[in-house]
């Protein structure tokens, strides 16, 4: 294998995600490039070439792929990996992942994996299906393999410390500019960041408003955790959509995982049941978070939750 | 501005509160006699077409079209699609079983682009059933059309348009011109249930069939599926009884405080 990385970035500083990507490109074997582009790439890459298990570096500065647009993304992906000849390409399966690595994958006719948790060999891999209530194993034809993997499922990779890898510009490939990045709204937070935080404290819908989650916000900060939410309380508009927890929100697995007031539809085991331990607390001694809960304890949240922090 | 033309995919998948199991032969899950709907991403990308249309009004939005590629049971979902609104469905037809992979699906979407001619084609953001969350992306870049996927809100005036996407962390707003692939989000709305008479009136709708075949595509899977099994299972844990009892428990059995 030879395996080119999609690095991603914000703010001119390398995804956290793009580690665990490095991480799965490892166990392919062979050697790992990584690709960065945007209009500090130069800068970005200097992060890359010391992360642990990345051979070589390509940037690409150039302002048409800081948004990571994914017309002109993709394209830019096919010229790099046709330059190196890599045989997979691989990238986090976070929104941008999954926006720019499907197109690419119908520019190189093959058939993308999308969502792998576990690689079995150069061309075996596995991925959940049905909002993981099943877990399938696939082997890929294609002579090319791109995956997105779930960053949940490969360790950060490290620092490389003395070992740095070997740096090198690279020109933009064709541009199409048949997208426009106008503006974004990110919500800003000193907590730890979701996806890869070691404790995380989510709300439902029994929090009952964006006033009631400032008991989810001070357990969170007492104990270091990120915060997260069920998708009835991100519908409810008690807080920010960036913090849905689930299948079709962030996928999380810290820890610590605690759920306050999530009764625990599938959608949102889906996308915390690999937690290392689950606390629940819900007043209905018959929610179905109960049954994959570590330890759980039922009663009234808003009596709970302050108690715990205060005690913690 | 001229008419629009829309094309709206939908998928039949394994409806999102039936339980889901591995059938034993390890080979998928068990769909006999398992409730089977549209899936819910593509409803939203329906739901959005007719919007549209009542938005901009009947002679901005000319016609909707509905494409489903699937088994002979999935004209079931075209129905849906044609009771909730759209005007007329094709249904590109495969055997009971085949599997049609996502570039699979986007090739047959691209031949149905080219006879139909729309100038936005509408998406769910992914099936429910195996979660690639690739097909609108695919089909755009065979078409070399832009695309705005994970759509939370959409707005067209002539012929530009302007989608809130969903991203890690919050909004992203982006323009494209028409012609351009979408690609729905939970949250661009909340689909409607199709009254009793548009259920009656959409039987008399018309559905062209088709099949890869005739489409000159070819669908043969990419992927082999080795094996299907079910998840690691969670051994259920205790209930405690107090938060002093909690706390002790997470310090000196669990170890994570």
């Amino acid at each position: 294998a030879s395996t080119l990385v999609f690095a991603e970035h914000k703010d001119s500083k390398l995804e956290e995600s793009t580690l665990n990507a490095v991480t799965a490109a490892r166990k392919l074997g062979g050697p790992v490039t990584a690709l960065i582009a945007g209009k500090d790439a130069d800068k970005v890459a200097v992060s890359l070439a010391d992360t642990e298990g990345v051979d070589k570096v390509v940037y690409v500065k150039d302002d048409a792929y800081e948004h990571s647009l994914p017309e002109d993304t993709a394209a830019l992906i096919r010229a790099i990996r046709e330059k190196i000849g890599a045989t997979h390409i691989v990238g986090a399966h976070s929104a941008t992942g999954k926006n720019v690595l499907p197109r690419l994958s119908a520019l190189l006719d093959v058939q993308q994996i999308s969502d792998v948790i576990g690689i079995e060999g150069e061309d075996v891999f596995v991925r959940p299906i049905y909002a993981g209530n099943a877990i399938a194993t696939v082997k890929s034809a294609d002579p090319i393999k791109v995956l997105t993997i779930r960053t949940t499922s490969f360790p950060a990779a490290g620092k490389s410390g003395d070992k740095k890898a070997e740096s090198e510009e690279s020109s933009a490939a064709d541009k199409s500019a048949l997208s426009e990045w106008k503006s974004e709204s990110i919500s800003k937070s000193d907590r730890p960041e979701l996806a890869s935080a070691k404790r995380v404290v989510s709300g439902g819908r029994a929090v009952k408003s964006a006033d009631g989650f400032k008991v989810i916000y001070e357990l969170a900060d007492k104990i270091g955790a990120g915060v997260g939410a069920s998708r009835a309380a991100v519908d409810a508009g008690y807080c920010d959509n960036s913090m849905q927890v689930g299948q079709t929100g962030k996928i999380v697995a810290p820890e610590l995982y605690v759920a306050i007031g999530i009764s625990g539809a599938i959608q949102h085991l889906a996308g915390m049941k690999d937690s290392k331990v689950i606390v629940a607390i819900n007043k209905d001694p018959d929610a179905p978070i109960f049954q994959i809960a570590d330890y759980g304890l039922v009663g009234d949240l808003f009596t709970i939750v302050p108690e715990l922090t205060k005690k913690l | 501005m001229s008419g629009l033309r829309i094309l709206v995919g939908v998928k039949r998948v394994v409806d999102f509160a039936a339980k889901v199991r591995v059938n034993s032969q390890q080979t998928g899950v068990e769909t006999a006699n398992v409730k089977h709907s549209m899936n819910p991403f593509d409803e939203i990308a329906v739901e959005e077409a007719i919007r549209l249309r009542e938005k901009l009004g009947k002679d901005k939005v000319t016609e909707i079209i509905a494409l489903t590629c699937g088994p002979k049971k999935s004209q079931e979902t075209l129905r849906t699609a044609l009771a909730m609104g759209a005007d007329k469905g094709v249904h590109v037809e495969v055997a009971d079983g085949q599997i049609l992979e996502p570039l699979a699906v986007a090739k047959l979407f691209s031949k149905i682009v080219e006879k139909e001619k729309p100038d936005l084609i509408l998406l769910g953001k992914q099936a429910i059933d195996d979660d690639s969350n690739q097909t609108g992306q695919m089909l755009a870049g065979l078409l070399s059309w832009p695309q705005a996927t994970f759509a939370s809100k959409l707005d067209i005036q002539d012929k530009l348009l302007t989608v809130v996407r969903e991203v890690d962390g919050g909004l992203e707003t982006i323009a494209t011109k028409l012609p351009a692939v979408v690609t729905a989000d939970l949250r661009l709305n909340e689909p409607r249930y199709a009254s009793l008479p548009n259920i009656m009136k959409a039987k008399k709708k018309k559905i062209e069939t088709l099949t890869p075949k005739d489409l000159n595509v070819d669908v043969t899977q990419r992927l082999e599926t080795l094996k299907v099994t079910e998840p690691p299972k969670r051994k259920g844990g205790i209930v405690v009884g107090s938060v002093d009892e909690l706390i002790d428990k997470l310090r000196n059995e669990a170890g994570v405080l």
